[in-house]
């Protein structure tokens, strides 16, 4: 199969790590962790029996859903865990046992010999104290150097994660950094001391997709400087895929599968892990197949079934997995162990993922994207004859930069949408892609509130929305809803489903709205005896779907959905993203999606839009831009983008893009994209001058494809 | 997560008919499960109870002055004794109780309403409408409560207790008012309220419907503190001599009169600071148990 040449020649790209993790003595032997919250009946086993080890070198991922016992796990090696926390099992640095050992001893390690990054990076930084200041005091806690040559160091070593200027910077307040770079400070921080092992609890998942290439980078660099074991901690199957050497995925407090990367992706024995690769959407094939999403939740930690904790969501059980609870053992290649009674028999049948977790419509899941899509796609006219949903003109949208207490005067303007176009027909999907800042949040809101915008024209169904009259625009409100990023906020919590789903049909008349809210609570995958519960008694998923009935209960023809998945686990993800597909077939329904995700929008959209500081960069039909991005940006974009695919991550190329995105309230003349475009570089002076002085406007290249950039030219990036 | 029995019970006896609970069928379930509320209101409708039914079972009212009896201790003829001008202690505590309850209640809920309602305007529509609200509130605020209400006292005589009731509501709303604006503009925010917006849900509704609901915890809480604070203005108030006339009385005034004659007859002075305190301990506890009934994100009673 095609898969092992990829093996092959994975491992032939880096054999040095291999090799000198077989040598040496683990640094860091962590054996039957067991961390419990509480006592009695309430406890709740966070961590039940994790045992890892990490060599010198080596860099060990750990996967699992929010949850899973993954970061209290860290925090217990550590010794972070609060006093109420029981810990048991054994935590081994450097042959020394650190669990249960004063906190002399323990102060004596952290930072030294261990060290951790933390997700947050705004609140890993005290706000008060100059970043210089911050990684200085790190280093001289344990040596003994002088404050000047604390500062110097602290100075050298920003340089070494790639804070530009360093000398300068150190000087700045963590306020002053950007997401990014407070990130690579934190970096900083954590190999001061030339730890021996670093732990990194989710360090990229608050930051974009380019800045997380960049700090995934500056971890490898890190990691080459120092010599240290990294164990990354995330719930990202890409992020892992690219840059670990073993892989331990946990579930319910539990190790459930571990080996190396290639072992846990291509031989996978343990159908939750199966799950995980199966309902990721994956930015190298194109939608058409259903997602295939694990039915059901994560058991609550404080009340686990008696047998396999996997087994009421698991698509192969049999009676003996609800007996015990399955061993983690041995299965196939040495190393790779797995916790799961027919792990055996995966292995010698050879079962893939799509065959244990029967995709229904779709065939296996090896197909690759060359094969074409076996989906259930209604028939739909040709683009062109059918109706324009939503048009916008030339948006704009300047938020004034007012200075000034008492006398308040305009200091500048933040160019937070500068005059986008696009439109959206019947039954189609525009996906609305771009990094924060970049004004998507700003133009969706602006398309909400139906108002006349500063500049250009919005249209909905055909209605102006300058030209509007109170009726009208309540009309139009029932053929237009939303549905918010968080599920849990855009809820209201003090009241029942029932009233949350009522309330658009009460609001447009409608007396008796109870047999419309049993059809709307079964339509989304819900039980109509939920209606009475208040949203926090639901999973984040059941809220997602929650609010997608509300957005539903008036049958809208357009539905706004702002980043609807983002803040749900992958298993979960995959369901939601399942039904919004179905929701439009069924319902004729047409979307503006917009996230950050280009993996989900691949996945959902049929067209993709991505912006760039408050410009349209490139627009066109989904296959087009990401089988062939023009745009240097979308090209940095889409290669930033970790596959949930070994092979194909170590062979592939990153555009890494340089710094921060600029100030929405300063952008660049001409294209705003110069200042850290890869392709600028390579350009001579005369047309370096174009860049800078005129700015591109969007070009259709090809049949529905249109890039702003003066030189756009085909890459291949996934 | 995970619902008592009971409820389980409940939902699934409901799933034919989909009838979800109303909000108010909700809180007054969970507020009549948590034992500390349920006390607490035992107390208060008590207090009622003998406030009002309490004046028919003594022999005197409180008008009547015994020539027989001056600062007389308890006895069978005078259940808790009588006071230096013959009158009987049950009937005038009482009559004081009367008084102070509904004082104390409707003045307390009279500022809290204000307060949220003022607060969540200003704080919703922000604009000219923030800025005239907040300059009232600003105003009342310096402005000097217990001046004001013992210049007013002349016009409290002669039943005129209606005026006197609001007069104390509107000395109580402001701070509370402030703290809602507050919480009102970050609240307005939050997606949920975005989402009522763009369903087309009116801004008048998207406050009573929306906004106050979500601030319940803090209005039941300033309620609560509202009546002792009402009660206890009114008491000295009328301590001072203003407030409620003679020969009307309120549990303040006795309780001025009682505290000169508290050392030798204390019988004067101890039943009506005792009623005085049993009933602001008693709003006290239901204001704090509708505080957890208001929040569905507490911990539930019983599970």
């Amino acid at each position: 199969m095609r898969e092992c040449d990829e093996r092959q020649a994975g491992t032939g790209a880096r054999p040095g790590t291999n090799g000198r993790a077989d040598l040496a003595d683990p640094v860091l032997e962590v054996t039957d962790l067991d961390v419990t919250f509480g006592s009695g009946p309430d406890a709740v086993r966070a961590v039940r029996g994790v045992s890892y080890a990490v060599r010198p070198g080596e860099v060990l991922g750990i996967v699992g859903e929010s949850g899973s016992g993954k970061s209290v796990t860290s925090l217990a090696v550590m010794g972070l865990l609060p006093p109420h926390a029981h810990v048991t099992g054994s935590v081994r640095l450097r042959g020394q046992e650190i669990l249960g050992a004063t906190e002399k001893t323990l102060t004596a390690f952290r930072g030294k010999t261990i060290s951790m990054v933390f997700q947050d990076p705004l609140s890993a930084l005290t706000p008060v104290y100059r970043v210089g200041d911050q990684i200085a005091e790190a280093v001289r806690i344990h040596q003994k150097v002088t404050g000047q040559q604390a500062a110097r160091r602290a100075v050298e070593l920003l340089d070494l994660v790639g804070i530009p200027n360093a000398a300068q910077r150190a000087k700045a307040f963590p306020h002053e950094f950007s997401g990014g770079m407070r990130q690579r400070a934190v970096i900083a921080m954590a190999i001061a001391n030339d730890p021996d092992v670093i732990l990194c609890d989710e360090p990229t998942t608050a930051l974009d997709v380019t800045i997380q290439a960049q700090v995934l980078e500056v971890l490898k660099r890190a990691q080459r400087e120092t010599g240290a074991a990294i164990v990354l901690i995330t719930h990202d199957l890409g992020v892992v895929a690219g840059s670990v050497d073993r892989v331990l995925v946990m579930y319910a407090g539990r190790p459930v599968e571990v080996g190396s990367v290639d072992d846990v992706y291509y031989r996978v024995r343990m159908p939750y892990t199966m799950g995980l690769l199966a309902s990721v959407p994956r930015l190298d094939r194109g939608g058409g197949q259903p997602l295939v999403p694990i039915e059901g939740n994560p058991p609550s930690p404080s009340a686990l079934p008696p047998g396999c904790p996997f087994e009421p969501r698991c698509p192969i059980a049999v009676p003996a997995c609800a007996e015990a609870e399955p061993a983690l053992e041995p299965v196939g290649s040495p190393g790779h162990l797995a916790a799961c009674v027919r792990a055996g028999e995966i292995e010698a049948e050879g079962w893939s993922p799509a065959q244990v977790y029967h995709a229904g419509t779709g065939g296996p899941d090896e197909q690759g994207p060359e094969t074409p899509p076996v989906h259930l796609r209604p028939v739909r006219l040709p683009r062109d004859e059918r109706d324009v949903v939503l048009e916008v003109k030339d948006l704009t949208k300047h938020h004034p930069l007012m200075k000034g207490a008492l006398f308040r005067r305009r200091v500048g303007t933040v160019h937070a949408v500068d005059g986008i176009s696009f439109d959206i027909r019947r039954m189609e999907t525009l996906g609305l892609v771009g990094e924060s800042g970049c004004g998507k949040t700003t133009t969706l809101m602006e398309i909400l509130q139906l108002t006349r915008p500063q500049h250009g024209t919005i249209a909905v169904l055909g209605h102006d929305t300058a030209r509007l009259t109170a009726r009208e625009r309540m009309a139009i409100r029932r053929d237009m809803q939303v549905v918010f990023q968080d599920p849990l906020a855009s809820l209201d919590p003090r009241m029942t489903v029932y009233d949350i789903i009522a309330e658009p049909l009460r609001t447009h008349g409608i007396r008796d709205p109870g047999p419309r809210i049993r059809e709307l609570i079964r339509l989304v995958g819900l039980d109509a005896a939920h209606a009475a519960r208040y949203p926090q008694d639901f999973s984040g998923g059941q809220r997602q779907r929650i609010g997608i009935a509300r957005a539903l209960a008036l049958e809208p023809r357009l539905l706004v959905l702002d980043e609807p998945v983002s803040a749900l686990d992958v298993s979960i993800q995959a369901g939601v993203i399942n039904l919004l597909e179905d929701l439009k077939n069924r319902l004729g329904l047409s979307y503006l999606f917009v996230a950050h995700d280009l993996a989900v929008v691949r996945h959902i959209a049929d067209r993709v839009a991505v912006m760039y500081l408050g410009k349209i960069a490139e627009i066109g039909q989904v296959g087009q831009v990401y089988d062939a991005p023009m745009h240097p940006y979308t090209q940095a974009l889409l290669s930033a983008i970790p596959l949930p695919d070994p092979g194909k991550e170590r062979s592939r190329r990153r555009i890494l893009l340089e710094g921060d995105l600029p100030s929405p309230a300063s952008p660049p003349s001409g294209c705003r994209f110069r200042t850290r475009c890869p392709k600028f570089k390579t350009l001579d002076e005369t047309d370096q001058a174009r860049c800078v002085d005129e700015e591109p406007q969007v070009r259709r290249l090809g049949e529905d494809h249109g890039v702003s950039c003066h030189f756009a030219e085909k890459l291949d990036v996934v | 997560m995970t619902i008592s029995d009971e409820e389980l019970a409940e939902q699934r006896a409901g799933i034919d008919r989909i009838k979800a609970p109303s909000r108010l069928r909700v809180v007054a379930g969970r507020f009549s499960r948590s034992v500390q509320g349920r006390i607490g209101f035992a107390l208060l409708a008590l207090m009622f109870l003998l406030a009002f039914a309490g004046p028919y079972l003594g022999r005197w009212t409180y008008t009547d002055k015994d020539f027989m009896a001056f600062l007389q201790p308890p006895s069978a003829e005078h259940w808790w004794g009588t006071l230096q001008t013959g009158a009987d202690v049950y009937a005038v505590t009482l009559r004081g109780m009367q008084k102070s309850l509904i004082v104390g209640l409707l003045a307390a809920v009279i500022g809290t309403t204000l307060a949220a309602v003022v607060g969540a305007f200003a704080g919703y529509f922000m604009g000219w409408a923030d800025r005239s609200l907040t300059w009232i509130t600003d105003l009342m605020l310096v402005l000097p409560a217990f001046l004001i209400l013992a210049i007013m006292s002349p016009l409290f005589a002669e039943g005129q207790w209606p005026l006197f009731v609001l007069v104390l509501a509107l000395f109580l709303w402001m701070v509370t008012s402030k703290i809602v604006r507050s919480m009102t503009i970050s609240l307005k925010e939050r997606e949920f309220i975005q989402a009522a917006r763009f369903m087309g849900v009116s801004p008048v509704r998207i406050i009573f419907r929306h906004v106050i609901p979500n601030m319940s915890s803090l209005l039941a809480v300033d309620a609560t503190l509202n009546v002792s604070a009402a009660i206890l203005t009114e008491t000295s108030l009328s301590y001072f001599g203003f407030g409620i006339q003679p020969p009307d009385v309120s549990l303040g005034s006795l309780i001025a009169d009682g505290a000169k004659t508290a050392v030798y007859a204390p019988w004067t002075f101890w039943f009506c600071a005792g009623l005085l305190i049993v009933t602001v301990l008693a709003v006290n506890l239901v204001g704090d148990s509708l505080r957890d009934a208001f929040d569905p994100t507490a911990k539930r009673a019983g599970q």
